[in-house]
């Protein structure tokens, strides 16, 4: 730990106060999430329940958020919410980035008709908002978390595959990749030894971004009713239900609100911090 | 290459990329496991309901031959019957589009016209007081969900201030103005009904305003950070020695060149914003073309997604010939025809 603290690396991420805040507010809502079960208010209100003598209850200190129309507290759903969020935020890029690194890189190295094919295959991806797609998509599917994170992915390689492909063009020429080729190399060799590696900067600091751009698609979904259903906690719903109640009730929307801006606010600080550190442009 | 062979190249590439884009909106809504016919009359249908429908939308044919038909229908500007609303989807687009491009081009412009003038003054002021206020601002607004923004904003100014009516593009206390471009600004303007005029700007402001925020604040960002990297060159230098002064290097020398890498990514920002109205029409009970999106999608509405899906596809690429036409225009390494480094 102290050898972190004391590193280059270190130095220069904390150069700006704001990307340690990042870090660390990721890092305080991660652990929240995980032991949401022993810290949340009342884990009860998570699932199906009623408490009528309790509902549309303002902020206070037995309800940090308020209660929703069904006497459950939002400091709890929210907390949950969370989860779901993390989850499929880290399982979209899981499938995003390995497909479109795989795809960025052999159409960067190969060139010629399978440059042609896969890059014009993301433009036609590319060709569309995000969200419409996912949208679209998600009308046909049984909104699950599978689903979700099904449909936010195939919106997302396009993304990484450009990346990797424009990284690729510029670093196939470079004397040791040169050097490799001449001293017998395999492409595979080539590929995943001399340039994924000088890819992984830029890589590392896009995710961080993503991670806050995906949270934001999840919830977006989630607004329009595609997201996860009731009872399970859903950031985007809790918005979107709680503007029903407005202007009376106005901690239903706000706090979950609150709650998706901080995250995201906190991913993109940490990619600011990821960007001078690595010294890269995304 | 001259500027008309640029234009002419970008615009062949992008009738190839909406090509495809109608081959990946078919397959989704073909592919995608249920059938569409059965999902549009729901549970209580009988068998012989759900076949005629199968047979009206050419659901029993092989995928090419569908695909056939839909470019035939397509070419016709014919995109099938809507399920839900039992109109021609060609129709309902035509009278819910005006709506969300009224919308879009509001936002587009708060967009630029307060964006890139932030940006400007941030990277004029740079590490000073006035710079942190407005990356904070621009901050801010990249990373708040349109969405919320909409709450946000109807909470504050709508229902604590009583500035702006809540939802709608009208009071009721006005007809929509006759009708030439459906925009109902542009609408009552033409036919000089000032107040309605005035009455449809305030309905516009809430939801424009909810829709620019997230690409204002990367408008500003882009456009510091490019700016930031202009001034560091010599040039700069040059015209401070010279004695010009700072607001004239800055708007005249500095900007320019930033506003090359800057619009490209305004291209990317409208596409968003584009996807953003799905979300912000909802709010403000906007009767636009995305409201209309997302009630096909969650009615499963097979024609009307595929419809208003195209539309929004073509709409980004005209946004992006654009943005290329003006990227041209100020990039001289381009107007002139030669190789861009």
């Amino acid at each position: 730990m102290r050898r972190l603290f004391r590193s280059r690396a270190w130095y220069k991420f904390s150069r700006s106060w704001l990307s340690v805040a990042g870090l660390a507010t990721i890092l305080v809502i991660a652990l929240v999430t995980v032991v949401a079960p022993l810290i949340a208010p009342f884990p009860e209100h998570v699932g199906i329940f009623v408490d009528f003598r309790n509902t549309e209850q303002p902020p206070g200190w037995l309800y940090f958020f308020g209660t929703d129309d069904n006497g459950r507290d939002i400091f709890t759903r929210v907390l949950y919410a969370y989860r779901v969020s993390f989850a499929v935020g880290l399982l979209v890029l899981a499938i995003a980035v390995p497909v479109g690194v795989i795809l960025g890189l052999l159409a960067g190295y190969y060139g010629g008709l399978v440059d042609t094919v896969i890059m014009r295959t993301t433009d036609v991806f590319l060709a569309l908002p995000p969200l419409v797609l996912a949208m679209a998509i998600m009308g046909y599917l049984q909104p699950s978390l599978f689903n979700i994170m099904l449909a936010i992915s195939v919106m997302w390689w396009p993304w990484y595959t450009r990346l990797i492909y424009n990284l690729t063009r510029s670093l196939r020429h470079e004397g040791y990749v040169q050097a490799a080729k001449v001293s017998g190399a395999s492409d595979l060799h080539i590929l995943l030894k001399e340039i994924l590696p000088n890819c992984v900067p830029s890589l590392l600091t896009k995710m961080a971004f993503d991670m806050s751009f995906v949270i934001l698609m999840i919830a977006a979904l989630g607004f329009v009713g595609l997201g996860m259903q009731p009872p399970t906690p859903d950031l985007g719903r809790m918005v979107a239900e709680g503007v029903r109640f407005m202007p009376f009730d106005w901690w239903m929307s706000v706090f979950p609100g609150l709650a998706i801006l901080i995250l995201v606010l906190a991913f993109n600080l940490f990619g600011d911090g990821l960007r001078d550190m690595l010294d890269v442009d995304v | 290459m001259g500027v008309a062979g640029f234009i002419l190249r970008r615009s062949a590439a992008a009738i190839v990329v909406l090509v495809g884009l109608s081959i990946l909106i078919f397959v989704v809504a073909r592919i995608i496991p249920g059938d569409p016919a059965r999902m549009a009359l729901g549970s209580v249908a009988t068998p012989e309901q759900v076949e005629k429908l199968r047979n009206r939308l050419h659901l029993d044919e092989s995928l090419p031959i569908q695909y056939w038909e839909f470019i035939k229908g397509l070419a016709r500007g014919d995109l099938g019957e809507s399920l839900v609303t039992r109109r021609s989807v060609s129709l309902d687009l035509i009278d819910t589009f005006p709506a969300t491009l009224e919308l879009v081009l509001a936002a587009g412009l708060i967009m630029v016209l307060v964006g890139v003038p932030l940006g400007i003054i941030a990277a004029r002021y740079r590490d000073t007081a006035v710079d942190n206020v407005a990356r904070l601002f621009a901050l801010l607004g990249v990373v708040t969900p349109s969405f919320v923004w909409a709450v946000f904003l109807m909470l504050l100014l709508s229902f604590v201030l009583g500035l702006l009516p809540v939802a709608g593009r009208l009071s009721e206390a006005f007809d929509p103005p006759p009708m030439v471009s459906g925009m109902y600004t542009l609408d009552a303007l033409i036919a000089g009904q000032w107040r309605a005029f005035w009455d449809a700007i305030q309905h516009l402001i809430l939801p424009a305003l909810a829709l620019a925020l997230a690409g204002m604040g990367q408008a500003a960002r882009l456009t510091r950070t490019n700016m930031a990297e202009v001034y560091g060159r010599q040039y700069i230098e040059m015209a401070r020695a010279f004695a010009f002064r700072e607001h004239e290097i800055a708007l005249k020398y500095a900007l320019r060149p930033a506003m090359i890498p800057t619009l490209t990514i305004l291209g990317l920002d409208f596409a968003v914003m584009l996807g953003n109205a799905f979300l912000v029409e909802a709010v403000f009970v906007w009767p636009g073309m995305a409201k209309y999106g997302v009630f096909a999608i969650l009615r499963k509405d097979l024609n009307a997604i595929v419809g208003t899906v195209l539309v929004i596809g073509a709409m980004f690429l005209i946004v992006n010939i654009i943005v290329d036409m003006l990227t041209a225009y100020i990039n001289p390494q381009i107007r002139l025809g030669r190789r861009v480094a």
